[in-house]
This record gives structure tokens, C-alpha cells and sequence, in this order.
């Protein structure tokens, strides 16, 4: 799946600032009523000049309060899950690591669920302790699952799968248990689980961003370290890194980015793996770029997914976990399927 | 001067060096011949600070200790060039020759044009400029370990280990590289400890050679000194004889009596 040919004269990072905004003005116009692009761009730099044309203003509410701040949600969940796919994948050194098949985003869902079962009061810290907690068990699901897969000193696409699909099971179990037993607030989360975007609003947006901007922060500048690391431990320390230092300053950074991501949009697979493994065909190996171009990419992804989610069977929507599932778990079996013809890595 | 002092590793229980000692001077190729398991990759391994050894063992570079230096500064003062194992096939030669300017970058590994220019005249130096831009993947055992000594050769240092340089090379390449071994030694005043199987490689190139046999020092000297019937038969099990070579008189060992399979 090689770029279109006249795409590739264009800077990937122009390219995909470019589709990124796209997916966003598209994001912004599409629901139960249609704003035109024109429109929507109209009001927001109105509502940024701070005077919107009075012909919108019927728009202004929905776009300023209802789709802009969905739109943010989407892309920097997205953000964070494409960046931390390929985040994973390379420290595993597999192309088929991704926060969801790895077991991370159920275990950060779990750990969300039951610090919302536990019925904090409405406080600054009540709303934290969701995030932290989901923090807390997706740091304990990545180190159990790469306990187990590991094979001395390698972690084989099957162990690791098989260890994460293992342990995604058991979470969702227990997640599932947790649900049904409470009332209310929980209940509600069914929605939020399966990746929807319930929690619309800004304060959603203003509760995922000092996450993302320390995890997804570390992970862009961890390119060069992910580099070295592909060519095994004992070559990049023998090249100067401190190899045990880098990997847990980027397996913590790339989990607190999955936990922020699962904790404020529910549990979304699949754009850690298909984003990352798409650009990688396209503009290379370097992590350096292709951690930068997997942020840029898993927004846009995400949006246009949300879109799908939005229009299949309007007017109701999908939870878009269902139709990130539906695209990705295609193309997890079409990239295992090559990994094993090419030995890909 | 690379010195190495009563260096032991264990894995588990099992002892793989023994109290290990030696010198490798400025502008010297020292050879590590020695029967398959008797721990040459292990002491590459163990001077590069990857594998752990005993308190007590040290690797010295003017007083500097090397074991107890932080991995960027150690790799500053000593390269190493592995076996070729499975390179990430997606990276090509240039980026990763530049991997081993790593030392030298700041954590974004950002280069600068000095970089570049080491990069480039690394790969001169190992005759693989014309495949520069070719992903590593695509490559025969034979360059992609070309490739690993031109990025030892961008990471610039005094000290070069080098493990098995030659397995995968064929004859024009083994003498190549050796010769440019020889060259960064005794021209540019590397202190070089290469691990090689063919002792008349290591006869023939190399300045000094130390025997390892299960995890000892059995003898170090000049490949006169060294590669005698007694002590070669003794570590290989197996008898053989020793004539000058015709070119240049140095010593070339020939097995006398081949046997299938060794005893042990």
C-alpha cells in the first residue's frame, strides 16, 4: 500500500497537518444538522476575534460547546493512542504491540471503573482519581504482560498477544462484574467503555491535557532512544544509552498517555496498531518522525472514525470503538499474515 | 591503552570468564583466538559493559574505569562491532551508521554537518558509500557487517572491539577488513581487541594473540609465541602442525589429523 505518487513530493508533516485539519472542520460539520465548512471556520474565528456574524450565531452553540470540544477530545485521544501504538511497538520491538491488544486499555479501563465505583465526592481530586487509577493499572498491565511474554531476551509476537489478550479478558471481566453490580453513575459508563464520546464538553478536554502533555510530550522526543533500541539491547548501550533508564521513562510515558486516553474516551483499539504500521510503509522506520506523524495521524484517524461513528445509522450513533474494531481487526490479521511471509522485523 | 583487569563472569553458576587480565597498547591489534565456548564473546561483552562481572574486575583506559562510567561516556572511549544478528531491516545503511554518532547528540539525536561528515567517511572506509541509501534489510551478511564497523568507526573512540568480524565475509572482505583493522591501529593509534576463529587470520594481521580456553587466559604473546603445535593442539583437541607461511613467515596452522566430531 504504497503512497499515492503525487502525495509524495509533499513533506509528510505538511501532508498530514493538512488531512488532520480536514478531519477536523469534517468533525465540526457533521451531525443531526450540517454546517457548512465555510460556517463552521466562520465561527470559530469569530468566537476568537470575539464577535461572531449574527447570520451564525444559531450555530455558534452547537459548534463552540458541542462539536468543537468533541472534535479536541477525539483528536487528542487519537494523538495519544497513535503515538503510544508506536511508542509500544517499538520498545517491544513488534509490529503488532498497540495499547488495546496489548491489554493496556482494559487495564486502564478497570482501574477507571473502580475508582468511579468507589464514589468520590465531586472534588478537584474525584476527578482525578479516575485518570490515576486508570494510570496505576495500565503501569501494572504492561509490566505483567511483558513479564510473561518475555522470552529471555525477546517478547514474541505470539507470547505478547497471547499474554495481553489473556489479560484484556480477565480486565474486561472484572470490568463487566463492577458494572453490573453498581447503579447510576457506573451503569452509564457502558457507553463510555466501549470507546464513545459521552464525556462531551470542555472539561473532558481540560482533564485529558496535562496527561497528554507529559506523556505524548516525553514520546516524541523519545525517537532517537527508540531507534537505538531497535537494534536489541546490548547495541544501544554499547552505543551510549542507558537502555533500562530510556525504557521506562517511555513504557511510563506511553502508559499514561493509553490511560489518559481510556480514562477521558472509554476503551478505543486498534489506532495504536493500524496508524504507526500505515506511516511506517509510507515514510520510513525512524521513530523520530514516525512518532510525531503517529500523533498527527491517530487524531485524524480518530476523527474520521467519530464521523463514521456519527453517520452509519443517523441518527443514532456508534460507539467509535466499534468502528475502529471493524476496521482494525482486518487489518491486525492482514498484518500478521505479511509479518509472517516478510519476517517484517 | 586498554587494560583489562581480573575480569570474571558467571551466568548462574557456571563460570564463563575466570580471572581474566590483559593489555591491549595504543596502535595495537590484539587477537582472542579460542575453541567455540570458551568465552570471547562473553569478554567483548563484558569490557562493553553489558554484561555484568564480579566486583573487583576492572576495565581501565587512562585510570578511567570503564565499567563504573555511564553508558554515553563509556561510549565515547570504546566501540564495538557485534555479530551480525537481525538488524532492523527498515533502517538504511546511513541512518544506521548515524546511530553511531549517538554519543556525540543530544537526546533528540539531532546531527550536525561534522556528523554527517563523519558518517560519510565511514562509510569510505569500509567501500560502502554505494549503498547508502539502501535499506539493511536488503542486504548480504557480508555488508550488513561492513555497515556495523563503519557505524564503529563514526562512534570516533580510542578502543574497538570487534566479535567475529569476518564469519560472514567472504575472502576479499576478511582480508579488507583486517587490513583495515591493521591500518586503524597502527595508523591511527586504536588500541583494537578483535575476536576471530581463523588463527591464520589472526596470524597473519594481527599483532599480538591471546589464547582463551573455558573462560583463561592460556597464553598471550606474538602469533610465534602463541600459535605453537602444544598449545593450540592442547585447546582445540586436536593435533596440528605449524609451518611459515610462504609470503611473509608467519605462523599457519594446519589440523593433521581431522576427526568428525570432537570428544567433549
Amino acid at each position: 500500500m504504497p503512497l499515492p505518487n503525487p502525495m509524495r513530493r509533499l513533506s509528510p508533516f505538511t501532508l498530514s497537518a493538512f488531512f488532520l485539519l480536514l478531519a477536523a472542520v469534517l468533525s465540526i460539520a457533521v451531525g443531526s444538522v450540517f454546517i457548512a465548512p465555510g460556517d463552521v471556520l466562520r465561527v470559530i474565528v469569530g468566537a476568537l476575534a470575539g464577535s461572531i456574524p449574527p447570520e451564525l450565531e444559531k450555530h455558534a452553540l452547537i459548534v463552540l460547546s458541542l462539536r468543537l470540544p468533541r472534535t479536541v477530545l477525539m483528536a487528542l485521544t487519537g494523538a495519544a493512542l497513535g503515538s503510544s501504538g508506536a511508542a509500544y511497538q517499538g520498545l517491544f520491538r513488534n509490529p503488532l504491540a498497540d495499547p488495546y491488544l496489548i491489554g493496556v486499555a482494559s487495564g486502564a479501563g478497570l482501574g477507571a471503573v473502580i475508582a468511579m465505583s468507589i464514589q468520590w465526592p465531586y472534588s478537584f481530586w474525584g476527578l482525578m482519581a479516575v485518570p490515576f487509577s486508570a494510570f496505576l493499572a495500565a503501569m501494572l498491565t504492561v509490566f505483567s504482560v511483558y513479564l510473561l511474554a518475555r522470552v529471555g531476551r525477546t517478547v514474541p509476537t505470539t507470547n505478547l498477544i497471547l499474554a495481553g489478550v489473556a489479560f484484556s479478558s480477565f480486565a474486561t471481566a472484572l470490568t463487566s462484574y463492577l458494572m453490573l453490580r453498581s447503579t447510576g453513575e457506573v451503569r452509564r459508563a457502558l457507553g463510555w467503555i466501549m470507546g464513545g464520546s459521552t464525556q462531551a464538553g470542555w472539561d473532558a478536554v481540560l482533564g485529558i491535557l496535562p496527561y497528554l502533555v507529559i506523556g505524548v510530550g516525553v514520546l516524541v522526543f523519545s525517537g532517537h532512544a527508540l531507534n537505538l533500541l531497535q537494534f536489541g539491547n546490548e547495541q544501544a548501550q554499547q552505543l551510549g544509552l542507558p537502555v533500562s533508564r530510556a525504557k521506562t521513562v517511555i513504557l511510563v510515558a506511553a502508559s499514561l498517555s493509553t490511560a489518559a486516553a481510556v480514562a477521558f474516551s472509554g476503551i478505543i483499539g486498534f489506532v495504536g496498531l493500524i496508524v504507526p504500521h500505515i506511516l511506517r510503509m509510507w515514510w520510513g522506520a525512524d521513530y523520530r518522525r514516525l512518532l510525531a506523524l503517529s500523533l498527527l495521524g491517530g487524531a485524524t484517524f480518530l476523527l474520521v472514525a467519530d464521523v463514521l461513528s456519527r453517520i452509519v445509522i443517523a441518527p443514532q450513533e456508534l460507539p467509535v470503538g466499534i468502528v475502529t474494531a471493524l476496521a482494525g481487526a482486518p487489518f491486525f490479521l492482514w498484518v500478521l499474515k505479511r509479518a509472517k511471509n516478510q519476517g517484517y522485523w | 591503552m586498554l587494560l583489562i583487569e581480573s575480569l570474571t563472569v558467571s551466568y548462574g553458576t557456571r563460570r564463563i570468564l575466570d580471572n581474566v587480565s590483559l593489555t591491549i597498547e595504543n596502535g595495537e591489534v590484539l587477537a582472542l583466538i579460542g575453541p567455540n565456548g570458551a568465552g570471547k564473546s562473553t569478554l567483548v561483552r563484558a569490557v562493553s559493559g553489558v554484561v555484568l562481572a564480579h566486583p573487583g574486575g576492572v576495565v581501565r583506559k587512562n585510570g578511567v574505569n570503564l565499567l563504573s562510567v555511564s553508558p554515553m561516556e563509556r561510549a565515547r572511549l570504546l566501540s564495538v562491532v557485534p555479530q551480525i544478528s537481525s538488524l532492523p531491516p527498515a533502517f538504511t545503511v546511513r541512518e544506521t551508521v548515524m546511530l553511531g554518532r549517538t554519543p556525540y547528540l543530544n537526546f533528540l539525536g539531532q546531527v550536525s554537518a561534522q556528523d554527517e561528515a563523519m558518517v560519510q567517511r565511514a562509510l569510505e572506509r569500509v567501500d560502502a558509500l554505494d549503498l547508502a541509501e539502501r535499506p539493511v534489510g536488503e542486504l548480504s551478511g557480508g555488508e550488513q557487517q561492513r555497515v556495523l564497523l563503519a557505524r564503529a568507526l563514526a562512534q570516533n573512540t580510542p578502543i574497538m572491539l570487534l566479535d567475529e568480524p569476518t564469519a560472514h565475509l567472504d575472502l576479499q572482505y576478511q582480508v579488507g577488513l583486517l587490513e583495515l583493522v591493521r591500518t586503524l591501529a597502527h595508523d591511527d593509534g586504536l588500541a583494537i581487541l578483535i575476536a576471530l576463529h581463523d588463527l591464520n587470520l589472526a596470524a597473519r594481521y594481527t599483532d599480538r594473540v591471546a589464547l582463551l580456553v573455558s573462560g583463561q587466559v592460556k597464553a598471550v604473546g606474538t602469533p610465534q609465541q602463541v600459535l605453537i603445535p602444544e598449545l593450540i593442539g592442547e585447546a582445540y583437541h586436536l593435533p596440528v602442525s605449524v609451518i611459515p607461511h610462504p609470503f611473509d613467515g608467519s605462523p599457519l596452522v594446519l589440523p593433521r589429523a581431522p576427526r568428525a566430531f570432537p570428544k567433549s
